[in-house]
């Protein structure tokens, strides 16, 4: 692959911003919900676009780049297309449109207040995520991550229920925390290598790093980025933000926000560190073993959940991890593998909470042990349900299948049988807490109810069109990886890059 | 027992100074009303005032106007007339806080009824 | 109109205002509120004038009345008064348009006074910015002070007695700085600034120095509210007039860490300030200690004034800080705060007096979601404020501290970078409580609806108390994405040569 060309273009900012100028749009149109909704709608498939037009670029080695004003003397609020933000980009704004049909339907649905916030609040994060995608240094990535941060709060207590706003305390502590750490982590780079631009193969590379002072250095970056990559310890603000309306949970809390964490450590690791310090501080194999540890705890506590948002959230935290260990093993495969992930278990957990929206809004159902016979009622959402959940659980041809190969494969090419092992367990925790949901909800008879409002049927079209979609799409990335958007070509790209080895399998 | 004459003898002038602060900053700090701290500030600046003049001050010599009727050979022999310039403006500044000052009291009197501290802190509540 | 005349136009323009007020008639204030907005227009426009033709380190000296320095005083501008005397007046100017409104209500009858007394200040705050000679700031340090004693001891009934205790702690203050110059004035035979400059350096080892330097830093440290100096500032800001308050806590303390500033990098030889004397580490240990101290008592109150008193006390720590860190980027972390945060607490303070005119109280614990729905803008304006006081990118407050924080980490000092951080995390806690209230907590159900605020004939609408208050809001976003242009054109010329 030939050295990125640096091209200067627009197109980066208007695709960060596009979402942000329908934000004063959607608050002006608050008493005509129609309009109002229509302008999410325009940004999303504007945004959707322009991240499009920025992929043959991206898979060409022709980087666009937009230099704003310094933030910073030295440090410029610079957005940049390459493979990896493009590839998150694309993850993102490619969801944000099928969520929000999504939303119109579960907002309209559920009878939500305060749908105006909602939307404009939503809109906001969306800036900010693919912000972070495209930023091209640690400053502009870390203004962009911190809009995130205010700009989801709204959302987790849209409720307002004390419930809500106990959630919103917590989540708050926990990302504001993650915040100062970043900061520190940031300044301090600054002080040690005098610039903030991230550098394929990793920025502190030729700087000299005491190596107290380089793994304080990564703490501190672990810790900022760790708390939306929900990795363990600092994993509990996520169940907790599931109070969230469905659309929120499902986009944000399985996409958008939390990948932003997790998007933060593949810089890191591969734009900030380099594996060369990786190796060298011996952090691959402490990053590796945190988010073993995650995979595994995560799975185990999935299985105790009764409560199908919190079951699915916790396996949030153990699939956040796979990508987390895949970047961490250092090797070309299991590098491509774990970015793959990243689009893969989006499409799939997408596809789960948007299952468990659509049970809620009609059924009015939210643990799984009232889910007896569901299938029968709602046959489109439950098999797209079991898509999904034979995806996370890696069963071919679904998607997820793919990555987990890459993964398995990157662990043994790294020499770490022991990353293998924990795969494989998850591998079979995902299954054993999975499975029983799609068993019940085919297999059993439904529980005999005198419910008033039991009503019949699917759900409505515009929340079971979307979770169909992203059932399909999961398909499909499975059976023809590079067929659409050439997520699987970007993902390698990546790989190579950052890693500066040879292609991937 | 030199020394302490010297500084008994010449530098006097700082030590009546010093004592003045202390008593000043005493009284701020340390009496219970509100007029006495309002004293204990006046001396305080007064303090202050002393030690300029003093620093302007030549043995020998004499006030710095030029009037024929007073021979002055070496004009060294004129006292450095700034410090005294300056500490006129100080005063000036000095008579207006305690003006201030006193308008306060007169309000905090008229509220309360008092101006000692305790029975202050005690009405207030 | 020719530069050479900006540093004395300047202050000569609120001078002119305060003089003049007096002539507006007790009754109504309304004239005299104009001219007072005129004076400090007019103070604005001419500190614009000296900024421009400062920036890139140009230096334009008045002497008054024709006098030489030494002996005579010299008015200075220089980037870095430019800088502080452009803040005051543009700070000043909108607080005034914004408490137009409250001021009619909470100092009814005393308008006059009041619009006299505003202007005062400010033409102390600005002289003390300009002078070049070390006396003459004595005179303008006390001149703003008895401003703001006269200011701050209207209010409620305790007002006067917490004006008094500033006045006792504030006149020790400018007496200890008096002290200090004096002994500078034994040591060196000059005033004049620039002179003190050349001839310090060879006296500087004596210990007669180094008890002046430490005077005068406990005695602006006073007037700054540096810890443990800052008792008078919560109780003198939470009993007065929203108005005074709104004035007085953007550009009050803020021009004490100026003198600090300008009396320790261009007075004294900063390297000696830095290696010889460790009294600036001791500033910034105790702007640490500040900075949390002031943030966890903010915690604590109930009170949105207090709170924002107490805030402001671990702000001055900020300035401290910078101060402490006796480094270019310290000192540009310390000077760009003082540009962000006189915008974030004028804005804040405006909010308060917004809500005690149109709700008639700022107690946290009775704010509810009708408080957004009746004033949604304020609230808006607050929010942001608020979050640029966390230190949010990319609002003005983050990119202060992330200067200091750099500077910080330049210099290894990890305890203050610890301090910077922490008070992140708490002030988010006291200003999500507030938020989440104003937001979120539905009014209790036998809550009465508050009325929409009618606009009262005579006291102008609420657009005069609004306006303000959200063009500072929106500011604050605009400052945080042009710092690095404010940094680069107005700050670094403006550093001491010695650094």
């Amino acid at each position: 692959m030939p050295a990125p060309v640096l091209v200067s273009s627009l197109v980066p900012l208007a695709a960060v911003l596009v979402s942000l100028a329908a934000v004063p749009l959607i608050l002006l149109s608050a008493r005509r919900p129609n309009l109002r909704e229509f302008w999410t709608l325009a940004a999303a498939f504007a945004k959707l676009a322009l991240v499009v037009a920025l992929l043959p670029g991206a898979l060409a080695g022709r980087v666009a780049e937009t230099r704003l004003l310094e933030l910073s003397p030295g440090v410029a609020l610079g957005l940049r297309a390459d493979p990896l933000g493009v590839f998150f980009a694309l993850v993102a704004s490619a969801l944000w449109v099928l969520t929000s049909f999504y939303s119109i339907g579960y907002v309209r649905g559920a009878g939500e207040k305060r749908q105006t916030r909602y939307f404009a609040s939503f809109a906001v994060c969306l800036s900010a995520t693919v912000g972070i995608a495209f930023a091209a240094n640690l400053l502009t990535f870390l203004v962009f991550y911190e809009v995130l941060t205010i700009a989801t709060y709204p959302l987790v207590v849209h409720k307002e229920s004390r419930e809500a706003i106990a959630a919103g305390r917590k989540y708050l502590a926990f990302a504001l925390s993650a915040g100062v750490a970043l900061i520190a982590a940031v300044a301090w780079t600054h002080t040690l290598a005098g610039r903030l631009d991230f550098v394929a193969g990793g920025l502190l590379e030729d700087v000299a790093l005491a190596p107290g002072a380089g793994r304080a250095l990564f703490l501190l970056f672990l810790g900022g980025v760790g708390v939306k990559a929900a990795i363990v310890p600092l994993q509990s603000w996520l169940p907790a933000a599931m109070v969230a309306p469905t659309p929120v949970s499902a986009l944000l809390h399985a996409v958008a926000v939390v990948k932003s964490g997790v998007f933060g450590v593949v810089r890191v690791v591969g734009f900030v560190f380099g594996p060369g310090w990786m190796r060298e501080l011996g952090l691959d194999l402490l990053l590796a073993g945190v988010a073993g540890a995650t995979i595994l705890l995560a799975s185990l506590l999935a299985l105790k959940q009764d409560n199908l948002k919190a079951r699915l959230a916790y396996s949030t935290i153990g699939h956040l991890s796979y990508i987390v260990l895949g970047v961490a093993l250092l090797s070309p495969a299991g590098f491509a593998g774990g970015v793959f992930h990243l689009a893969t278990h989006a499409t799939m957990k997408i596809t789960l909470f948007f299952c468990a929206g659509a049970i809620y809004v009609h059924l009015k159902k939210d643990r799984i042990s009232q889910l007896d016979g569901v299938g029968r009622e709602m046959p489109w959402t439950m098999g797209a349900f079991a898509v999904g959940a034979a995806g996370l659980a890696g069963v071919p041809p679904v998607n997820g299948f793919l990555s987990k190969w890459l993964l398995c494969l990157g662990s043994l090419e790294a020499g770490a049988p022991w990353a293998l092992a924990v795969l494989l367990t998850s591998g079979l925790l995902n299954a054993a807490y999975f499975f029983p949901i799609v068993h019940r909800a085919f297999f059993r008879p439904a529980a005999a109810q005198s419910d008033e409002a039991k009503r019949k049927g699917e759900a409505s079209p515009l929340l079971v069109v979307p979770l169909v979609t992203t059932a399909l799409a999961s398909l499909a990335l499975g059976a023809f990886p590079d067929a659409a958007l050439g997520l699987f070509e970007l993902a390698r790209a990546v790989a190579v890059s950052a890693l500066g080895g040879g292609g991937a399998s | 027992m030199s020394v302490l004459r010297e500084l008994a003898g010449t530098h006097y002038v700082y030590w009546t100074a010093m004592a003045l602060l202390g008593i000043g900053l005493y009284g701020m700090l340390v009496k219970r009303n509100l007029v006495l701290k309002v004293i204990g500030l006046n001396i305080f600046q007064s303090a202050i005032v002393l030690l300029w003049i003093a620093a302007a001050y030549k043995r020998d010599a004499t006030v710095p106007v030029l009037d024929q009727s007073i021979p002055v050979a070496d004009p060294a022999l004129y006292m450095n007339p700034l410090p005294q310039t300056l500490m006129l403006t100080a005063i000036v500044v000095g008579v207006a806080i305690t003006g201030v000052a006193f308008a306060l009291l007169v309000a905090i009197h008229e509220r309360f009824g008092t101006l000692e501290e305790d029975e202050l802190l005690e009405r207030m509540r | 109109m020719t530069p050479e005349h900006l540093p004395v136009l300047i202050p000569l323009a609120t001078l002119v205002a305060t003089l003049v007020v007096p002539f507006c008639g007790q009754r109504r204030g309304r004239a005299a509120f104009w001219v007072a907005s005129a004076g400090t227009l007019a103070a604005l426009v001419f500190a614009l004038g000296g900024l421009a033709h400062t920036a890139g380190g140009g230096r334009v000296a008045y002497r008054l009345a024709g006098w030489q320095p030494p002996v005579g005083i010299e008015l200075v501008l220089d980037p870095l008064s430019a800088f502080l005397c452009a803040v005051v007046a543009a700070v000043a100017l909108l607080v005034l348009a914004h408490s137009r409104r409250i001021a009619a209500r909470e100092l009814a009858g005393r308008l006059t006074p009041f619009y006299a007394a505003a202007t005062l200040l400010v033409t102390g705050l600005l002289g003390i910015a300009l002078t070049g000679d070390l006396f003459n700031l004595y005179v303008f340090l006390e001149i703003s002070s008895l401003a703001m004693y006269a200011l701050l001891a209207v209010g409620d009934a305790r007002a006067p007695v917490s004006s008094f205790r500033y006045l006792l702690l504030g006149t020790a203050g400018a007496s200890f700085y008096l002290l200090g110059i004096a002994f500078l004035y034994m040591l060196t035979g000059s005033l004049n600034m620039a002179d003190v400059a050349a001839l310090l350096p060879g006296v500087l080892d004596s210990p007669t120095a180094t008890v002046a330097l430490v005077l005068v830093a406990l005695g602006i440290g006073l007037k700054m509210a540096l810890f443990p100096l800052h008792a008078w500032m919560p109780d003198a800001y939470a009993h007065a007039s929203s108005p005074a308050v709104a004035l007085i806590a953007p550009i009050g303390t803020k021009v004490a860490a100026y003198v600090l500033i300008r009396f320790f990098f261009f007075v004294v030889d900063p390297e000696h300030a830095r290696s010889a004397l460790p009294l600036l580490d001791v500033v910034g240990y105790l702007g640490a200690i500040g900075i949390v101290w002031g943030s966890v008592m903010a915690i604590a109150q109930d009170d949105l004034k207090r709170m924002l008193a107490y805030s402001s006390v671990a702000q001055a720590g900020y300035l401290a800080v910078g101060i402490g860190l006796a480094s270019p980027l310290g000192l540009i972390g310390a000077v760009l705060h003082v540009l962000n945060h006189a915008c974030m607490k004028a804005c804040l303070f405006m909010v308060s007096g917004t809500l005690r005119r149109e709700l008639g109280h700022s107690r946290l614990s009775a704010l509810d979601a009708r408080t957004r729905r009746v004033l949604p803008w304020t609230s808006a304006a607050f929010a942001t404020a608020a979050l640029s006081m966390i230190g949010l990118p990319p609002t003005a407050g983050f990119f202060s501290k992330w200067y200091l924080a750099l500077g910080a980490l330049e210099r290894g000092r990890w305890l203050l970078l610890a301090a910077i951080l922490v008070s992140t995390l708490l002030s988010a806690v006291y200003f999500f409580r507030v938020l989440e209230r104003v937001y979120l907590r539905a009014p209790a159900a036998d809550a009465a609806e508050i009325a929409a605020p009618a606009p009262v004939p005579g006291e102008g609408g609420i657009a005069w108390a609004t306006l303000p208050t959200v063009a500072l809001a929106a500011g604050l976003v605009v400052l945080g994405l042009l710092n690095a242009r404010i940094v680069e054109v107005l700050l670094r010329p403006m550093l001491p040569p010695g650094l």
